[in-house]
């Protein structure tokens, strides 16, 4: 392949990164461009090592079928932050049973937990979404991707963008704006990576084969638009100084504070929700062999779903400085949401019909199915705690954070999972997976470790929230808030423990997907094969 | 045209669709948003609010860059048991000039919304280095390093000019006095009758325990010691501003 003006841009990017790094301002600025230019460097040498210079290297490459070579490295990588993200978690959620496990000043919580939460959405989940897409939209269009080697470029500079937004967390570098942490510099990146993104994903669909564009598309199109819009907005700001790390959001209080929740909720809306339910609509019909159950309600449940989430944001400002009449608003459409997830979990669910049986056999339908319940349950709890009276018990405890949980690691991570069992097998050429056995495994690890963080976090949250506002007779408070915090100890373990079973799981599955990428096939009892040897004899 | 026929147009029509989502998910932001920058009661000016001194400020981008936000909240609740724990409950002029707002999500820690006054220096130094030594049952990790490191804020000025683009009142003499200002307001021996016309309530003197240098860790705490101070709640009237 010949990739000579990639390597020339990649080439001078590390060298703009180095004059970056000799006329920063601050000393953080200078340390993140000398994290960026090693890592463009190797990038560098590694790219020159792959281009042939020769008349040879312009040999025109296979562009007739679907291109998949990027589908396989977002696969591999999709796993490999994955792993990372969950392996974080667990080290903060230890650091808050144990406050000594905190390294200052880099290793700190304060640090670390931005480093979590973006490893999980935008590593994990982001290269999911990338890799999935890209592998959705070929097939649903029988059409190649567009733009040639723009995927790649979406590929990696996605990827830099991981890096660069992780160094910084660790250098001290942050926005101080939940999930949209990374400076102006690291959101420009983003924004012209997914322009890229866009191109390359409406360029497939314009050049389609197929006349209809299938619904996994409206909900990823959906998805990619949406956060672009607020990325953008999420993100105005005045750096110090055009060489300097540092800079002050456009907005500020209760304006900031409203854009800010109208970026977070929906980047759960949108890019948690919306990517992923594109997911949804092609695995599993793929995977149960069953067409979509219900058309018309999948064009309800896309057009309510988009429209009702946008409005939802102001739930997390509950009782705050912000005007009651948005409070309002935003509890009402939060309830209101509840029906188009509920249309999209029963029109997932109810493609299985006719192949519940299935399920007795084959693993990866199951983390399929168990991820649509698991979001069936996340958007029934997400609108009750949006009602302001619950709300004001919920606000400010662990229970926001068990219900993130059971979204997260139940809808988001066992569709991510099943969605790559589903494709190992296929991009590599392979008869089946390694072990469906593991698979099992893999399931029932990830669903215990969701069960007893969400139990626990129930639990711890709501006893907080009661400790808090708890008054006695003589009407004076109850506890002090210290008690409050040593009161949390043993639930800070138990959900530990919870987020180690989920690592393990996806520990398993690694190893699964490396023999499956190697080759090998392990010699088992298939699945269900026991149940049929217990059958009484006719 | 049944509804499902009517649809199809769209699902065969790329730029319809697109066009199409992109309106429908603009909408709620539109509505919810915008009105903030006009309404009254969330642009409301009450007395005694004041843009940030030098110091406080760099306290206030330590405060952010260690993530303190996501443990600790900066909005008391209008509840009883809030407002007996933390104080008067926050409005929302206590954060107009909070670039970025830091409300917090979650409280792990407690509220800091006014915990300006409440504990000496002394004991944030102490609490900041070793929390468990004031506090046994804090998770917080230990910011031992602030007292250690000094402050330096490269170019002062930008960083309130930076500010003042972005709507943050800060004068020209402010700006002017920038650098001076960081330094003296946490030097015992600086002369401070400017500094303290420019920014009322501002605490001034050391605040580590060691007046030779200045640190992070001044820094922080001279943020810390002035959050929430600056409303006098004796003279402030609700019914003005009613929200």
């Amino acid at each position: 392949m010949n990739n000579s003006l990639g390597t020339a841009l990649v080439g001078l990017g590390a060298f703009l990164s180095l004059l970056g790094a000799a006329f920063a301002q601050d000393a953080a600025f200078s340390t993140h461009a000398w994290v960026i230019f090693i890592v463009l460097a190797i990038a560098t040498v590694v790219m020159l090592r792959n281009t042939k210079f020769s008349a040879a290297g312009n040999a025109p490459v296979d562009t007739s079928g679907y291109m998949d070579g990027v589908i396989r490295y977002g696969t591999v990588i999709t796993l490999f932050w994955g792993i990372v993200g969950f392996l974080v978690g667990v080290v903060i959620a230890s650091q808050l049973a144990w406050p000594e496990l905190n390294i200052e000043p880099w290793f700190n919580f304060g640090r670390m937990r931005p480093l979590h939460t973006s490893a999980v959405i935008f590593a994990f989940g982001g290269n999911a979404l990338l890799a999935t897409s890209f592998y959705v939209v070929q097939r649903t269009t029988r059409a190649r991707l567009f733009g040639g080697g723009l995927a790649w470029f979406v590929f990696w500079g996605y990827q830099l963008f991981i890096v660069m937004a992780a160094t910084g967390y660790l250098l001290g570098i942050t926005e101080g704006r939940e999930y949209a942490e990374p400076e102006w510099y690291v959101d420009l990146w983003l924004t012209v990576v997914w322009v890229a993104y866009l191109i390359v994903f409406m360029g497939t669909i314009f050049k389609r084969k197929e006349p209809h564009i299938y619904v996994a598309n409206w909900f990823y199109l959906a998805f990619i638009v949406t956060i672009a819009m607020l990325h953008i907005v999420n993100n105005l700001s005045m750096p110090v100084s055009l060489l300097g790390a540092k800079s002050y959001s456009a907005f500020s209080g209760v304006q900031d504070a409203l854009t800010q929740w109208w970026y977070g909720h929906n980047a759960v809306g949108f890019f948690l929700t919306a990517g992923f339910l594109g997911m949804m609509y092609y695995f599993v019909p793929k995977q149960a062999g069953r067409p979509v159950y219900s058309y018309r309600l999948s064009i309800i449940h896309f057009w309510a779903l988009i429209f009702l989430y946008i409005w939802a944001g102001p739930h997390h400002l509950h009782y705050t400085a912000l005007p009651d009449w948005a409070q309002t608003l935003g509890m009402v459409f939060s309830i209101m949401l509840w029906m188009p997830s509920w249309g999209g979990m029963i029109n997932g669910l109810m493609t299985l019909s006719g192949a519940w049986d299935k399920l007795r056999t084959d693993p990866i339908l199951r983390m399929l199915v168990i991820s649509v319940a698991f979001y069936g349950m996340s958007t029934f709890e997400g609108p009750m705690m949006s009602i302001k009276a619950v709300n004001s018990l919920s606000h400010y405890t662990d229970w926001t954070i068990g219900h993130v949980h059971s979204g997260a690691l139940g809808w988001v991570g066992m569709i991510s999972f099943g969605a790559i069992y589903y494709l190992t097998p296929k991009l590599w050429n392979r008869q089946r997976l390694y072990s469906l056995r593991l698979v099992n495994w893999h399931f029932w690890l990830a669903t215990l470790g969701i069960v007893v963080y969400a139990a626990v976090m129930w639990v711890s949250g709501i006893m907080q929230g009661l400790m808090w506002r708890e008054y006695d007779a003589q009407g004076y408070l109850v506890y002090s808030f210290a008690e409050s915090i040593a009161a949390m100890h043993p639930y800070y373990v138990l959900r530990m423990f919870g987020g180690l079973l989920y690592l393990a799981g996806a520990l398993v599955m690694a190893f699964n997907i490396y023999k499956t990428i190697r080759g090998d096939v392990r010699s088992e009892v298939p699945m269900g094969a026991e149940a049929e040897a217990l059958a009484p004899a006719e | 045209m049944s509804f499902i026929e009517k649809h199809a147009v769209l699902e065969k029509n790329l730029t319809l669709l697109f066009a199409a989502s992109f309106v429908v998910v603009t909408i709620g932001g539109i509505v919810e948003i915008a009105p903030l920058f006009y309404l009254q009661n969330t642009i409301e000016k009450v007395e005694g609010m004041r843009p940030y001194s030098p110091l406080e400020l760099a306290g206030r981008n330590i405060y952010v860059r260690e993530g303190c936000y996501l443990c600790h909240s900066q909005m008391i609740r209008p509840f009883t048991d809030e407002v007996e724990r933390y104080g008067h409950y926050s409005l929302a002029a206590e954060s107009m000039y909070d670039h970025p707002f830091q409300w917090g999500s979650k409280r792990p820690g407690p509220d800091l919304a006014r915990v300006g006054g409440r504990y000496s220096n002394e004991w944030h130094v102490e609490h900041l280095i070793h929390p468990q030594s004031v506090v046994p049952e804090s998770v917080m990790p230990s910011y031992s390093f602030l007292a250690t490191t000094e402050l330096k804020v490269e170019d002062v000025q930008g960083h309130l000019i930076a500010n003042r683009r972005v709507g943050v009142p800060y004068s020209d003499e402010m700006v002017e006095n920038a650098e001076a200002d960081l330094m003296d307001q946490a030097n015992p021996d600086a002369d401070w009758s400017g500094l303290e016309e420019r920014y009322p309530k501002a605490v001034l003197g050391d605040f580590d325990g060691d007046p030779t240098k200045v640190t992070e860790m001044d820094a922080l705490v001279s943020y810390l010691q002035m959050l929430g101070t600056l409303v006098d709640f004796s003279v402030y009237q609700p019914e003005e501003n009613y929200r």
